[in-house]
Protein backbone atom coordinates (compact mmCIF):
# COMPACT_ATOMS: atom_id res chain seq x y z
CA UNK A 1 0.00 0.00 0.00
CA UNK A 2 2.26 2.82 1.25
CA UNK A 3 4.03 4.47 -1.62
CA UNK A 4 7.56 5.11 -0.43
CA UNK A 5 10.01 7.73 -1.59
CA UNK A 6 13.58 6.59 -1.82
CA UNK A 7 14.81 9.48 0.25
CA UNK A 8 11.85 10.21 2.45
CA UNK A 9 9.34 8.28 4.43
CA UNK A 10 5.64 9.13 3.97
CA UNK A 11 4.00 9.55 7.38
CA UNK A 12 0.59 10.88 6.36
CA UNK A 13 -1.10 9.80 3.18
CA UNK A 14 -4.56 10.76 1.91
CA UNK A 15 -5.95 8.82 -1.05
CA UNK A 16 -9.09 9.80 -2.98
CA UNK A 17 -10.56 11.31 0.14
CA UNK A 18 -14.22 12.29 0.03
CA UNK A 19 -16.33 13.66 2.83
CA UNK A 20 -19.89 14.92 2.76
CA UNK A 21 -21.84 16.26 5.73
CA UNK A 22 -25.57 15.78 5.59
CA UNK A 23 -27.36 18.96 6.66
CA UNK A 24 -30.92 20.21 6.55
CA UNK A 25 -30.17 22.13 3.35
CA UNK A 26 -28.83 19.03 1.64
CA UNK A 27 -25.35 17.54 1.63
CA UNK A 28 -22.28 19.71 2.03
CA UNK A 29 -19.35 18.42 0.05
CA UNK A 30 -16.54 19.26 2.48
CA UNK A 31 -13.76 17.29 0.76
CA UNK A 32 -13.62 16.01 -2.79
CA UNK A 33 -10.99 13.68 -4.17
CA UNK A 34 -8.18 14.83 -1.92
CA UNK A 35 -4.80 13.17 -2.47
CA UNK A 36 -1.71 14.16 -0.50
CA UNK A 37 1.53 12.71 0.82
CA UNK A 38 3.22 14.27 3.84
CA UNK A 39 6.79 13.20 4.47
CA UNK A 40 8.62 12.84 7.71
CA UNK A 41 9.91 16.18 8.94
CA UNK A 42 7.70 18.19 6.59
CA UNK A 43 6.04 21.42 7.68
CA UNK A 44 2.85 21.44 5.63
CA UNK A 45 0.36 24.31 5.62
CA UNK A 46 -3.22 24.05 4.43
CA UNK A 47 -4.40 27.42 3.20
CA UNK A 48 -7.66 28.54 1.67
CA UNK A 49 -10.78 30.61 2.30
CA UNK A 50 -13.26 29.46 4.92
CA UNK A 51 -15.32 26.51 3.80
CA UNK A 52 -12.50 25.03 1.74
CA UNK A 53 -12.26 22.02 4.00
CA UNK A 54 -8.78 22.67 5.40
CA UNK A 55 -9.86 22.16 9.01
CA UNK A 56 -12.02 19.19 8.01
CA UNK A 57 -9.01 17.66 6.27
CA UNK A 58 -6.89 18.12 9.40
CA UNK A 59 -9.65 16.63 11.54
CA UNK A 60 -9.88 13.67 9.18
CA UNK A 61 -6.16 13.03 9.61
CA UNK A 62 -6.77 13.16 13.37
CA UNK A 63 -9.70 10.74 13.03
CA UNK A 64 -12.03 13.36 14.52
CA UNK A 65 -14.02 13.08 11.27
CA UNK A 66 -14.66 9.93 9.29
CA UNK A 67 -14.31 10.18 5.50
CA UNK A 68 -17.23 9.10 3.31
CA UNK A 69 -14.82 7.53 0.84
CA UNK A 70 -11.08 7.09 0.40
CA UNK A 71 -8.41 6.41 3.00
CA UNK A 72 -6.09 8.25 5.31
CA UNK A 73 -3.06 6.46 6.67
CA UNK A 74 -0.92 7.86 9.47
CA UNK A 75 2.36 6.08 10.24
CA UNK A 76 1.11 3.21 8.10
CA UNK A 77 -2.03 2.76 10.21
CA UNK A 78 -5.58 3.91 9.63
CA UNK A 79 -6.23 7.35 11.10
CA UNK A 80 -8.31 5.89 13.92
CA UNK A 81 -5.64 3.35 14.87
CA UNK A 82 -3.12 6.17 14.82
CA UNK A 83 -5.33 8.20 17.15
CA UNK A 84 -5.58 5.26 19.54
CA UNK A 85 -1.80 4.90 19.36
CA UNK A 86 -1.48 8.59 20.22
CA UNK A 87 0.50 9.22 17.05
CA UNK A 88 -0.14 12.96 17.00
CA UNK A 89 -0.55 16.00 19.22
CA UNK A 90 -3.39 18.36 18.25
CA UNK A 91 -3.43 22.10 18.85
CA UNK A 92 -6.78 23.88 18.53
CA UNK A 93 -7.50 27.48 17.71
CA UNK A 94 -8.25 28.21 21.36
CA UNK A 95 -5.75 27.15 24.00
CA UNK A 96 -8.50 25.36 25.94
CA UNK A 97 -6.49 25.08 29.12
CA UNK A 98 -8.37 23.93 32.21
CA UNK A 99 -8.75 26.94 34.52
CA UNK A 100 -8.64 24.67 37.57
CA UNK A 101 -5.22 23.28 36.72
CA UNK A 102 -1.87 25.05 36.78
CA UNK A 103 0.14 25.22 33.57
CA UNK A 104 2.12 22.17 34.71
CA UNK A 105 -1.12 20.41 35.58
CA UNK A 106 -2.55 21.17 32.16
CA UNK A 107 0.49 19.82 30.35
CA UNK A 108 0.38 16.75 32.57
CA UNK A 109 -3.20 15.97 31.52
CA UNK A 110 -2.35 13.82 28.46
CA UNK A 111 0.47 12.14 30.38
CA UNK A 112 -1.91 11.20 33.21
CA UNK A 113 -4.41 9.82 30.73
CA UNK A 114 -1.71 7.83 28.97
CA UNK A 115 -0.47 6.34 32.21
CA UNK A 116 3.00 7.85 32.49
CA UNK A 117 4.63 7.44 35.91
CA UNK A 118 4.83 10.46 38.21
CA UNK A 119 8.56 10.84 37.63
CA UNK A 120 8.16 10.64 33.84
CA UNK A 121 5.37 13.19 33.97
CA UNK A 122 7.55 15.70 35.80
CA UNK A 123 10.44 15.10 33.45
CA UNK A 124 8.35 15.51 30.29
CA UNK A 125 6.60 18.62 31.56
CA UNK A 126 9.87 20.30 32.44
CA UNK A 127 11.27 19.44 29.02
CA UNK A 128 8.36 20.82 26.99
CA UNK A 129 8.03 23.93 29.17
CA UNK A 130 11.61 24.64 28.13
CA UNK A 131 10.81 23.98 24.49
CA UNK A 132 8.03 26.58 24.39
CA UNK A 133 9.99 29.00 26.53
CA UNK A 134 7.65 28.93 29.53
CA UNK A 135 10.22 27.99 32.14
CA UNK A 136 9.15 29.34 35.51
CA UNK A 137 5.47 29.62 34.58
CA UNK A 138 4.56 26.05 35.48
CA UNK A 139 2.93 26.92 38.78
CA UNK A 140 0.86 29.77 37.30
CA UNK A 141 -2.80 29.37 36.45
CA UNK A 142 -3.98 29.97 32.85
CA UNK A 143 -5.72 33.28 33.67
CA UNK A 144 -2.39 34.65 34.89
CA UNK A 145 -0.88 34.24 31.40
CA UNK A 146 -1.33 36.25 28.21
CA UNK A 147 -3.15 34.75 25.22
CA UNK A 148 0.12 34.01 23.42
CA UNK A 149 1.58 32.30 26.46
CA UNK A 150 -1.59 30.23 26.88
CA UNK A 151 -1.31 29.08 23.28
CA UNK A 152 2.34 28.16 23.86
CA UNK A 153 1.26 26.13 26.88
CA UNK A 154 -1.27 24.34 24.72
CA UNK A 155 1.48 23.54 22.21
CA UNK A 156 3.57 22.20 25.08
CA UNK A 157 0.62 20.02 26.05
CA UNK A 158 0.49 18.61 22.52
CA UNK A 159 4.25 17.96 22.58
CA UNK A 160 4.33 16.42 26.04
CA UNK A 161 3.82 12.80 25.02
CA UNK A 162 6.44 12.73 22.28
CA UNK A 163 4.17 12.18 19.29
CA UNK A 164 6.11 12.60 16.04
CA UNK A 165 3.27 14.46 14.37
CA UNK A 166 1.86 17.82 15.36
CA UNK A 167 -1.52 18.84 13.90
CA UNK A 168 -2.31 22.54 14.36
CA UNK A 169 -5.64 24.11 13.50
CA UNK A 170 -5.14 27.88 13.16
CA UNK A 171 -3.33 27.93 16.49
CA UNK A 172 -2.44 31.63 16.26
CA UNK A 173 -5.60 32.77 14.52
CA UNK A 174 -6.96 34.55 17.59
CA UNK A 175 -3.74 36.38 18.42
CA UNK A 176 -2.54 39.80 17.30
CA UNK A 177 0.03 40.15 14.56
CA UNK A 178 3.03 40.99 16.75
CA UNK A 179 2.51 38.03 19.05
CA UNK A 180 1.83 35.92 16.01
CA UNK A 181 5.16 36.79 14.37
CA UNK A 182 6.97 35.93 17.54
CA UNK A 183 5.18 32.60 17.92
CA UNK A 184 5.79 31.72 14.25
CA UNK A 185 9.48 32.26 14.76
CA UNK A 186 9.45 30.13 17.90
CA UNK A 187 7.44 27.41 16.20
CA UNK A 188 10.02 27.16 13.42
CA UNK A 189 12.83 26.84 15.95
CA UNK A 190 10.86 24.18 17.77
CA UNK A 191 10.22 22.29 14.56
CA UNK A 192 13.92 22.50 13.70
CA UNK A 193 15.00 21.18 17.09
CA UNK A 194 12.46 18.37 17.44
CA UNK A 195 12.23 17.28 13.80
CA UNK A 196 8.49 16.73 14.09
CA UNK A 197 6.18 16.48 11.14
CA UNK A 198 3.77 19.42 11.34
CA UNK A 199 0.46 19.94 9.55
CA UNK A 200 -0.74 23.50 10.00
CA UNK A 201 -4.04 25.11 9.02
CA UNK A 202 -4.04 28.84 8.37
CA UNK A 203 -5.73 31.50 6.30
CA UNK A 204 -2.76 33.84 6.32
CA UNK A 205 -0.57 33.74 3.19
CA UNK A 206 2.58 35.19 4.84
CA UNK A 207 2.22 32.75 7.73
CA UNK A 208 1.93 29.78 5.37
CA UNK A 209 4.88 30.85 3.24
CA UNK A 210 7.07 31.72 6.21
CA UNK A 211 6.49 28.44 8.03
CA UNK A 212 6.11 25.75 5.42
CA UNK A 213 8.21 23.39 3.40
CA UNK A 214 5.03 22.51 1.51
CA UNK A 215 1.98 24.69 0.98
CA UNK A 216 -1.32 23.05 0.13
CA UNK A 217 -3.73 25.51 -1.46
CA UNK A 218 -7.39 24.58 -1.14
CA UNK A 219 -10.64 26.01 -2.45
CA UNK A 220 -14.27 25.61 -1.48
CA UNK A 221 -17.48 24.08 -2.88
CA UNK A 222 -16.47 21.32 -2.98
CA UNK A 223 -13.40 21.46 -0.73
CA UNK A 224 -10.43 20.34 -2.77
CA UNK A 225 -6.71 20.83 -3.31
CA UNK A 226 -5.93 23.23 -6.16
CA UNK A 227 -2.16 23.49 -5.81
CA UNK A 228 0.72 22.01 -3.84
CA UNK A 229 3.75 24.26 -3.63
CA UNK A 230 7.14 22.96 -2.51
CA UNK A 231 8.91 25.83 -0.81
CA UNK A 232 12.40 26.69 -1.98
CA UNK A 233 13.17 28.73 1.13
CA UNK A 234 16.01 27.43 3.33
CA UNK A 235 15.21 25.63 6.59
CA UNK A 236 16.81 28.44 8.54
CA UNK A 237 14.39 31.40 8.29
CA UNK A 238 14.89 34.71 10.07
CA UNK A 239 11.78 36.95 10.15
CA UNK A 240 13.17 39.33 7.52
CA UNK A 241 13.24 36.55 4.95
CA UNK A 242 9.71 37.77 4.30
CA UNK A 243 11.15 40.79 2.48
CA UNK A 244 13.13 38.63 0.03
CA UNK A 245 12.15 38.20 -3.60
CA UNK A 246 11.97 34.43 -3.24
CA UNK A 247 9.40 34.79 -0.44
CA UNK A 248 7.35 37.21 -2.54
CA UNK A 249 7.41 34.80 -5.48
CA UNK A 250 6.08 31.93 -3.41
CA UNK A 251 3.44 34.17 -1.85
CA UNK A 252 2.43 35.25 -5.34
CA UNK A 253 2.00 31.67 -6.46
CA UNK A 254 -0.17 30.94 -3.39
CA UNK A 255 -2.30 33.97 -4.21
CA UNK A 256 -2.66 32.79 -7.80
CA UNK A 257 -3.74 29.38 -6.56
CA UNK A 258 -6.35 30.89 -4.27
CA UNK A 259 -7.67 33.08 -7.08
CA UNK A 260 -7.91 30.14 -9.46
CA UNK A 261 -10.00 28.32 -6.89
CA UNK A 262 -12.37 31.26 -6.71
CA UNK A 263 -12.82 31.56 -10.49
CA UNK A 264 -15.61 29.03 -10.23
CA UNK A 265 -18.07 31.29 -8.43
CA UNK B 1 -29.13 53.06 52.07
CA UNK B 2 -31.61 51.79 49.42
CA UNK B 3 -32.01 48.68 51.57
CA UNK B 4 -32.83 50.77 54.64
CA UNK B 5 -35.39 52.74 52.65
CA UNK B 6 -37.10 49.54 51.56
CA UNK B 7 -37.07 48.18 55.11
CA UNK B 8 -38.51 51.44 56.45
CA UNK B 9 -41.25 51.36 53.82
CA UNK B 10 -42.14 47.78 54.71
CA UNK B 11 -42.31 48.74 58.41
CA UNK B 12 -44.69 51.62 57.72
CA UNK B 13 -46.96 49.45 55.59
CA UNK B 14 -46.83 46.64 58.13
CA UNK B 15 -47.73 48.86 61.11
CA UNK B 16 -50.49 50.50 59.12
CA UNK B 17 -51.88 47.13 58.02
CA UNK B 18 -51.90 45.78 61.54
CA UNK B 19 -53.95 48.80 62.64
CA UNK B 20 -56.34 48.20 59.76
CA UNK B 21 -56.69 44.49 60.36
CA UNK B 22 -56.85 44.50 64.14
CA UNK B 23 -59.08 47.51 64.82
CA UNK B 24 -62.30 45.58 64.32
CA UNK B 25 -61.50 43.44 67.36
CA UNK B 26 -60.56 46.53 69.40
CA UNK B 27 -63.86 48.28 68.56
CA UNK B 28 -65.84 45.07 69.23
CA UNK B 29 -64.25 44.69 72.65
CA UNK B 30 -64.81 48.35 73.47
CA UNK B 31 -68.38 48.13 72.22
CA UNK B 32 -69.07 45.14 74.44
CA UNK B 33 -67.54 46.87 77.45
CA UNK B 34 -69.51 50.01 76.60
CA UNK B 35 -66.52 52.36 76.43
CA UNK B 36 -65.48 54.84 73.82
CA UNK B 37 -61.92 54.53 72.48
CA UNK B 38 -60.02 57.43 71.04
CA UNK B 39 -57.96 57.01 67.88
CA UNK B 40 -54.65 56.84 69.76
CA UNK B 41 -56.02 54.30 72.21
CA UNK B 42 -57.28 52.22 69.33
CA UNK B 43 -53.90 52.31 67.56
CA UNK B 44 -52.03 51.43 70.77
CA UNK B 45 -54.40 48.50 71.30
CA UNK B 46 -54.04 47.12 67.76
CA UNK B 47 -50.27 46.90 68.29
CA UNK B 48 -50.52 45.11 71.61
CA UNK B 49 -53.25 42.48 71.22
CA UNK B 50 -52.59 38.97 72.41
CA UNK B 51 -54.04 37.31 69.32
CA UNK B 52 -54.00 39.92 66.59
CA UNK B 53 -54.97 39.15 63.02
CA UNK B 54 -51.67 40.68 61.97
CA UNK B 55 -49.15 41.10 64.80
CA UNK B 56 -47.03 44.26 64.77
CA UNK B 57 -43.31 43.87 64.00
CA UNK B 58 -42.20 44.61 67.55
CA UNK B 59 -44.48 41.84 68.86
CA UNK B 60 -42.87 39.34 66.50
CA UNK B 61 -39.39 40.53 67.48
CA UNK B 62 -40.23 40.26 71.16
CA UNK B 63 -41.62 36.74 70.69
CA UNK B 64 -38.56 35.75 68.66
CA UNK B 65 -36.25 37.09 71.34
CA UNK B 66 -38.25 35.42 74.04
CA UNK B 67 -38.36 31.99 72.38
CA UNK B 68 -34.81 32.01 71.11
CA UNK B 69 -32.84 33.48 73.98
CA UNK B 70 -34.97 33.18 77.09
CA UNK B 71 -35.87 29.50 76.85
CA UNK B 72 -33.60 26.57 77.54
CA UNK B 73 -32.71 25.17 74.14
CA UNK B 74 -34.00 21.74 75.13
CA UNK B 75 -37.41 23.22 75.97
CA UNK B 76 -40.35 22.47 73.68
CA UNK B 77 -41.08 26.19 73.71
CA UNK B 78 -37.66 27.14 72.43
CA UNK B 79 -37.41 28.12 68.78
CA UNK B 80 -33.80 26.97 68.83
CA UNK B 81 -35.05 23.48 69.65
CA UNK B 82 -37.63 23.51 66.88
CA UNK B 83 -35.22 25.14 64.46
CA UNK B 84 -32.70 22.38 65.11
CA UNK B 85 -35.31 19.68 64.48
CA UNK B 86 -36.15 21.29 61.13
CA UNK B 87 -32.51 21.95 60.28
CA UNK B 88 -31.47 18.34 60.88
CA UNK B 89 -34.28 16.99 58.69
CA UNK B 90 -33.45 19.60 56.03
CA UNK B 91 -29.77 18.73 56.00
CA UNK B 92 -30.32 14.99 55.86
CA UNK B 93 -32.85 15.41 53.05
CA UNK B 94 -30.56 17.84 51.26
CA UNK B 95 -27.69 15.34 51.34
CA UNK B 96 -29.96 12.52 50.08
CA UNK B 97 -31.49 14.74 47.41
CA UNK B 98 -28.19 16.15 46.19
CA UNK B 99 -26.64 12.68 46.01
CA UNK B 100 -29.63 11.31 44.12
CA UNK B 101 -29.69 14.34 41.84
CA UNK B 102 -26.01 14.01 40.94
CA UNK B 103 -26.33 10.27 40.30
CA UNK B 104 -29.34 10.79 38.06
CA UNK B 105 -27.56 13.56 36.16
CA UNK B 106 -24.51 11.35 35.59
CA UNK B 107 -26.82 8.62 34.30
CA UNK B 108 -28.72 11.01 32.04
CA UNK B 109 -25.53 12.39 30.51
CA UNK B 110 -23.98 8.98 29.87
CA UNK B 111 -26.94 6.82 29.00
CA UNK B 112 -29.31 7.56 26.18
CA UNK B 113 -32.12 5.49 27.62
CA UNK B 114 -31.90 7.42 30.89
CA UNK B 115 -31.71 10.67 28.97
CA UNK B 116 -35.04 9.91 27.32
CA UNK B 117 -36.62 8.14 30.30
CA UNK B 118 -35.72 9.92 33.51
CA UNK B 119 -36.33 13.59 32.79
CA UNK B 120 -40.10 13.35 32.13
CA UNK B 121 -40.55 11.49 35.41
CA UNK B 122 -38.41 13.96 37.30
CA UNK B 123 -40.52 16.80 35.94
CA UNK B 124 -43.75 14.92 36.67
CA UNK B 125 -42.60 14.33 40.25
CA UNK B 126 -42.39 18.07 40.80
CA UNK B 127 -45.91 18.74 39.55
CA UNK B 128 -47.43 16.65 42.34
CA UNK B 129 -48.43 19.01 45.16
CA UNK B 130 -46.05 18.32 48.02
CA UNK B 131 -48.80 19.12 50.51
CA UNK B 132 -50.77 16.15 49.18
CA UNK B 133 -47.98 13.66 49.02
CA UNK B 134 -46.23 14.53 52.30
CA UNK B 135 -48.85 12.98 54.65
CA UNK B 136 -48.85 9.81 52.53
CA UNK B 137 -45.10 9.44 52.81
CA UNK B 138 -45.34 10.01 56.57
CA UNK B 139 -48.06 7.39 56.94
CA UNK B 140 -46.37 4.80 54.73
CA UNK B 141 -43.01 5.20 56.42
CA UNK B 142 -44.57 5.07 59.89
CA UNK B 143 -46.38 1.87 58.95
CA UNK B 144 -43.19 0.15 57.93
CA UNK B 145 -41.44 1.60 60.98
CA UNK B 146 -38.88 3.65 59.08
CA UNK B 147 -39.10 6.93 60.92
CA UNK B 148 -36.01 7.28 63.13
CA UNK B 149 -32.48 7.98 61.96
CA UNK B 150 -31.05 5.23 64.12
CA UNK B 151 -33.42 2.88 65.91
CA UNK B 152 -34.16 3.79 69.52
CA UNK B 153 -32.04 0.85 70.71
CA UNK B 154 -29.08 1.63 68.44
CA UNK B 155 -29.11 5.30 69.36
CA UNK B 156 -29.34 4.50 73.08
CA UNK B 157 -26.50 2.03 72.77
CA UNK B 158 -24.36 4.64 71.04
CA UNK B 159 -25.17 7.83 72.92
CA UNK B 160 -26.89 6.59 76.09
CA UNK B 161 -30.14 8.25 74.92
CA UNK B 162 -31.99 8.94 71.69
CA UNK B 163 -31.19 12.46 70.50
CA UNK B 164 -34.43 14.37 69.88
CA UNK B 165 -33.72 15.19 66.26
CA UNK B 166 -33.37 11.53 65.27
CA UNK B 167 -36.91 10.70 66.18
CA UNK B 168 -39.24 10.90 63.19
CA UNK B 169 -36.59 12.46 60.98
CA UNK B 170 -36.69 10.00 58.06
CA UNK B 171 -40.07 10.82 56.48
CA UNK B 172 -39.23 14.51 56.72
CA UNK B 173 -35.83 13.95 55.14
CA UNK B 174 -37.40 11.92 52.33
CA UNK B 175 -39.82 14.73 51.56
CA UNK B 176 -37.01 17.29 51.73
CA UNK B 177 -34.96 15.12 49.36
CA UNK B 178 -37.97 14.76 47.05
CA UNK B 179 -38.03 18.51 46.58
CA UNK B 180 -34.30 19.15 46.50
CA UNK B 181 -33.12 16.53 44.00
CA UNK B 182 -34.84 18.20 41.07
CA UNK B 183 -32.85 21.43 40.80
CA UNK B 184 -29.67 19.38 41.23
CA UNK B 185 -30.60 17.06 38.35
CA UNK B 186 -31.42 19.95 36.03
CA UNK B 187 -28.32 21.95 36.97
CA UNK B 188 -25.92 19.03 36.87
CA UNK B 189 -27.13 17.74 33.50
CA UNK B 190 -26.46 21.20 32.12
CA UNK B 191 -23.14 21.40 33.95
CA UNK B 192 -21.88 17.98 32.87
CA UNK B 193 -22.75 18.89 29.29
CA UNK B 194 -21.10 22.30 29.49
CA UNK B 195 -17.65 21.38 28.06
CA UNK B 196 -17.57 22.46 24.41
CA UNK B 197 -16.84 20.21 21.43
CA UNK B 198 -13.24 21.36 21.28
CA UNK B 199 -12.59 20.20 24.84
CA UNK B 200 -14.18 16.83 24.09
CA UNK B 201 -12.19 16.51 20.85
CA UNK B 202 -8.99 17.25 22.73
CA UNK B 203 -9.60 14.34 25.08
CA UNK B 204 -10.52 12.18 22.10
CA UNK B 205 -7.10 12.85 20.58
CA UNK B 206 -5.64 11.44 23.82
CA UNK B 207 -7.91 8.43 23.35
CA UNK B 208 -9.39 9.13 26.80
CA UNK B 209 -12.35 7.01 27.89
CA UNK B 210 -15.72 8.13 29.20
CA UNK B 211 -14.68 7.73 32.80
CA UNK B 212 -11.53 9.77 32.31
CA UNK B 213 -13.50 12.48 30.51
CA UNK B 214 -15.96 12.56 33.38
CA UNK B 215 -13.42 12.99 36.16
CA UNK B 216 -10.97 15.24 34.30
CA UNK B 217 -13.34 17.47 32.38
CA UNK B 218 -17.08 17.08 32.92
CA UNK B 219 -17.14 17.07 36.70
CA UNK B 220 -14.83 20.08 37.24
CA UNK B 221 -16.64 22.00 34.49
CA UNK B 222 -19.97 21.42 36.22
CA UNK B 223 -18.92 23.00 39.53
CA UNK B 224 -20.48 26.45 38.94
CA UNK B 225 -23.76 24.78 37.91
CA UNK B 226 -23.63 22.50 40.94
CA UNK B 227 -23.42 25.40 43.37
CA UNK B 228 -26.32 27.23 41.74
CA UNK B 229 -28.40 24.05 42.02
CA UNK B 230 -27.34 23.49 45.61
CA UNK B 231 -28.66 26.91 46.62
CA UNK B 232 -32.05 26.25 45.04
CA UNK B 233 -32.04 22.69 46.39
CA UNK B 234 -31.26 23.82 49.91
CA UNK B 235 -34.19 26.25 49.97
CA UNK B 236 -36.44 23.54 48.51
CA UNK B 237 -35.29 21.03 51.14
CA UNK B 238 -36.21 23.47 53.92
CA UNK B 239 -39.66 23.99 52.45
CA UNK B 240 -40.05 20.21 52.22
CA UNK B 241 -39.02 19.70 55.84
CA UNK B 242 -41.41 22.40 57.09
CA UNK B 243 -44.33 21.11 55.04
CA UNK B 244 -43.72 17.57 56.23
CA UNK B 245 -43.74 18.75 59.85
CA UNK B 246 -47.37 19.69 59.43
CA UNK B 247 -48.21 16.00 59.42
CA UNK B 248 -45.23 14.26 61.01
CA UNK B 249 -45.14 12.66 64.42
CA UNK B 250 -44.00 13.82 66.94
CA UNK B 251 -45.30 17.32 66.33
CA UNK B 252 -42.09 19.30 66.41
CA UNK B 253 -40.06 21.68 64.27
CA UNK B 254 -40.75 25.07 62.76
CA UNK B 255 -43.59 23.66 60.66
CA UNK B 256 -45.20 22.24 63.77
CA UNK B 257 -44.88 25.63 65.49
CA UNK B 258 -46.78 27.22 62.63
CA UNK B 259 -49.42 24.49 62.79
CA UNK B 260 -49.99 24.67 66.55
CA UNK B 261 -49.95 28.44 66.31
CA UNK B 262 -52.80 28.30 63.85
CA UNK B 263 -54.77 25.81 66.00
CA UNK B 264 -54.77 28.18 68.93
CA UNK B 265 -54.86 31.46 67.05
CA UNK B 266 -51.33 32.27 68.21
CA UNK B 267 -50.54 34.51 65.27
CA UNK B 268 -47.46 35.93 66.94
CA UNK B 269 -46.08 32.41 67.27
CA UNK B 270 -46.77 31.68 63.59
CA UNK B 271 -45.03 34.83 62.49
CA UNK B 272 -42.00 34.24 64.67
CA UNK B 273 -41.69 30.67 63.36
CA UNK B 274 -42.00 32.09 59.86
CA UNK B 275 -39.18 34.53 60.51
CA UNK B 276 -37.05 31.82 62.10
CA UNK B 277 -37.52 29.69 58.96
CA UNK B 278 -36.64 32.59 56.68
CA UNK B 279 -33.53 33.34 58.72
CA UNK B 280 -32.54 29.69 58.60
CA UNK B 281 -32.99 29.54 54.82
CA UNK B 282 -31.02 32.73 54.32
CA UNK B 283 -28.18 31.45 56.50
CA UNK B 284 -28.02 28.10 54.71
CA UNK B 285 -28.06 29.64 51.25
CA UNK B 286 -25.51 32.26 52.29
CA UNK B 287 -23.13 29.59 53.57
CA UNK B 288 -23.36 27.72 50.25
CA UNK B 289 -22.63 31.01 48.48
CA UNK B 290 -19.59 31.46 50.65
CA UNK B 291 -18.26 27.99 49.83
CA UNK B 292 -19.10 28.65 46.17
CA UNK B 293 -17.08 31.86 46.05
CA UNK B 294 -14.10 30.22 47.70
CA UNK B 295 -14.12 27.07 45.55
CA UNK B 296 -14.65 28.84 42.25
CA UNK B 297 -11.92 31.30 43.07
CA UNK B 298 -9.60 28.42 43.87
CA UNK B 299 -10.57 26.69 40.62
CA UNK B 300 -9.98 29.85 38.61
CA UNK B 301 -13.61 29.89 37.49
CA UNK B 302 -14.93 32.89 39.38
CA UNK B 303 -16.51 35.39 37.08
Amino acid sequence: MGFRYVSQEVVIQAKNLDLTFPTNDGDVHALKDVNLDIHKGDFVSFIGPSGCGKTTFLRTIAALETPTAGTVTVNGMTADEARKNRAYGYVFQAAGLYPWRTIRGNIKLPLEIMGYSKAEQEEHVTKVLDLVDLRGFGQKFPWQLSGGMQQRASIARALAFDADILLMDEPFGALDEIVRDHLNEQLLQLWDRTNKTIAFVTHSIPEAVYLSTKIVVMSPRPGRITDVIESTLPRERPLDIRDSQEFQDIAHRVREGLRAGHAYD
Amino acid sequence: MPILTVVAAIMVIWYASSVGMNKKWTYDQAGRAGVEVSFTEMVADTWAQERPVLPAPHQVVAELYHSVFEKKISSKRSLVFHGWITLSATMLGFVFGTGLGILLAVGIVHNRAMDMGVMPWAIASQTVPILAIAPMIVVVMSTIGATDFLGKETATAMFGYQPAFMKGILPKAVIAAYLSFFPVVVGMVKGLRSPDQMQLDLLKTYNAGKQRTFWSLRLPSSTPYLFTSLKVGMAAALVGAIVSELSAVPLRGLGARMLTGSYYGQTIQIWSALFAAATLAATLVASISWIERRSLKKMGMSS
